[in-house]
């Protein structure tokens, strides 16, 4: 089985998730007499890049180095992506469940005519055919699904699969690129940050999020707190309540018409567990959840629950995460 | 300038999901279905387009069924000018769903086709790009507000740790996300007036649907886990859980 594992890369450095879904198809692959190449996209020099697939159980990684993909541009990189597939011959081609892979795949699917499953979070082989794994109705059922086309074609969640190491180093070769950024419609205007360098509530290993209880959008320094105690691999999240109550920016609401998240450890904080919210984070690892009412749906999914005033509750627990991690 | 809006019907929300008898999709007994709250941003999206512009007229076209019609009216209620339902089987193949939209709005051409980012019950996430690439436009996704010239969209687009700005010509497809466009309510005027606003009906051309649900399954219950205590003095304790127990510290 050939698959291609296509990484995202952003200001020149390999997004961790790439390594995810490498190790994901490698993982499927090396079981069926197959092989994993990754296809990087990037501006020059992107191939200094390609060290970070070493153990990934990819073979090889295929670069595509242009000035005008240096950043995401979803008219080049869908066609230059079209071109490596055909010519390559992939039985599967996997992608991750990020913004960029979610508006990405679905123009290669198009341009492939084969189907698309987005946001897969298991892929099993049944018969010598792929069977992919599927949260629907953000979280509150899964769906496993099966594709009639070649080749079949996913975007894998973040923080589902475990990148693994397998000491192999891949071989490298560039792609030839004869599209001409001319003849794409679209044009980049600019890129304006938020957050600083905060993960993606998707992507982040572990979030802090927070509700109604935090009453007041200027309280939110509390859990910023918590959350920069925790490290960088740490986000925030955010209930719809907040959101709709313009308290916090959508990027960070959790649950259906928010994000879907998996982390290894959740914080609910001040948030009682609405439906449409537990659908969406209860597949973390951990959850903690911190609420003044005992009787809130949310500690019917947390591991751990503390009853109480949050505004005492958690500045405390800032402040022993902070001596555990030898900065108090 | 004209816009077409593809919407969808789907289960409301705060629905409590089982499992139908085929094993393969949910139990609809019960359901309330709704129009898909981000459909319902893209529709309101159209709308203001068409106010701030003083002329144009707003399509909304769904896939499914004879009680997506009701969908439809929502829409029309809220303002939308006329409705098409395609009939045809909603699937879990959006690109079979895309060249079923595709075939309709091919040839009638309106500058801006809108639909919401995602639908709110299998969030496939993928028919506005699929969509736009059938027709071969330009596509933006996950808008949160956008402007328009006489030829092209600018677009603020969500991606993790910030906006993208992205500039399209015209004719384009964008998809909506939750931001500037807060949907009306509709009046009381607007539902009456719905009920005589065109709907058509035809027959959908779908491509075959390639992708094959062989199961839905309910995810396993967590397990309630413990209070580990009130108020602060229970935190070192929670400390000591997350880092011996649960190994996540």
């Amino acid at each position: 089985m050939k698959i291609l594992a296509i990484a995202e890369q952003r200001d020149g450095s390999v997004r961790g998730v790439s390594r995810e879904v490498a190790s994901a198809a490698a993982g499927v692959a090396i079981g069926h007499e197959g092989e994993v190449d990754v296809l990087l996209v990037g501006g020059e020099g992107i191939e200094s890049q390609a060290g970070e697939f070493n153990g990934s159980g990819a073979a090889r990684v295929l670069v595509a180095a242009h000035g005008e993909l240096a950043e995401y541009h979803p008219d080049g990189y869908a066609r230059i992506l079209k071109g490596v597939v055909e010519a390559g011959g992939y039985d599967a081609v996997f992608l991750p469940a990020t913004s960029q892979g979610k508006d990405l795949a679905p123009r290669l699917a198009a341009l492939l005519d084969v189907p698309l499953a987005q946001d897969i979070t298991g892929i099993s082989v049944v018969n010598g055919a792929l069977e992919l794994l599927r949260p629907v109705y953000a979280g509150k059922a899964f769906t496993r699904i099966s594709v009639e086309a070649t080749p079949v074609l996913a975007t894998l969640r973040p923080n589902v699969f475990q990148p693994e190491d397998w000491q192999a180093e891949v071989d490298v070769e560039s792609v030839e690129i004869t599209e001409d950024p001319a003849s794409w419609p679209t044009r980049i205007v600019s890129f304006e940050a938020t957050g600083g360098d905060i993960p993606d509530v998707a992507e982040a290993g572990v979030v802090v999020a927070g509700g109604r209880g935090l009453k007041d959008p200027e309280n939110w320094n509390v859990l910023e707190d918590l959350r920069s105690a925790l490290g960088d691999s740490a986000g925030l999240g955010a209930s719809r309540a907040v959101v709709d109550a313009g308290w916090r920016p959508h990027g960070e609401q959790v649950g259906q018409t928010g994000k879907t998240v998996a982390p290894k450890l959740y914080f609910a904080v001040g948030i009682s567990g609405a439906i449409q919210h537990l659908a969406g984070m209860r597949t973390a690892g951990t959850i903690v959840a911190v609420n003044r009412d005992a009787d809130a749906p949310i500690f019917k999914v947390a591991d751990y629950g503390i009853v109480g005033d949050l505004f005492e509750v958690v500045p405390r627990l800032t402040q022993e995460i902070r001596a555990l991690k030898g900065e108090g | 300038m004209n816009i077409i809006v593809c919407i969808k019907r789907v289960p409301d929300t705060e629905t409590r999901i089982r499992v139908g008898d085929d094993g393969t999709s949910i139990d609809p007994s019960g359901v309330k279905y709704v129009l898909s709250p981000y459909d319902e941003f893209a529709v309101e999206a159209a709308l203001r387009l068409k106010e701030a512009r003083g002329e144009g007229e707003v399509t909304v076209i769904t896939l499914g069924d004879d009680a997506s019609q009701e969908t439809l009216r929502t829409a029309l209620a809220m303002g939308a000018d006329r409705a098409v339902l395609l009939q045809g089987e909603v699937t879990a193949d959006g690109l079979a769903t895309a060249k079923g939209l595709a075939a309709e709005i091919r040839g009638s051409e309106p500058p801006l086709v809108l639909l919401g980012v995602k639908a709110a019950d299998d969030d496939g996430q993928q028919v506005g790009p699929m969509l736009a690439t059938l027709l071969g436009r330009p596509c933006a996704t996950a808008v949160s507000s956008f402007e328009t010239t006489e030829s092209a969209v600018v677009c603020r687009s969500e991606v993790e740790g910030g906006t993208r700005v992205l500039e399209l010509p015209l004719p384009a497809v964008v998809t909506i996300t939750k931001g500037e466009y807060e949907p009306r309510y509709a009046s009381l005027k607007g539902i009456m007036a719905a009920k005589r606003k065109p709907l058509e009906k035809k027959e959908a051309q779908m491509g075959p649907s390639r992708l094959q649900v062989k199961a839905m399954e309910l995810p396993a219950e967590r397990v309630a886990g413990r209070i580990v205590g009130e108020g602060p003095d229970a935190v070192p304790e929670l400390v000591r859980l997350l880092r011996e127990e649960a190994n996540v510290l």
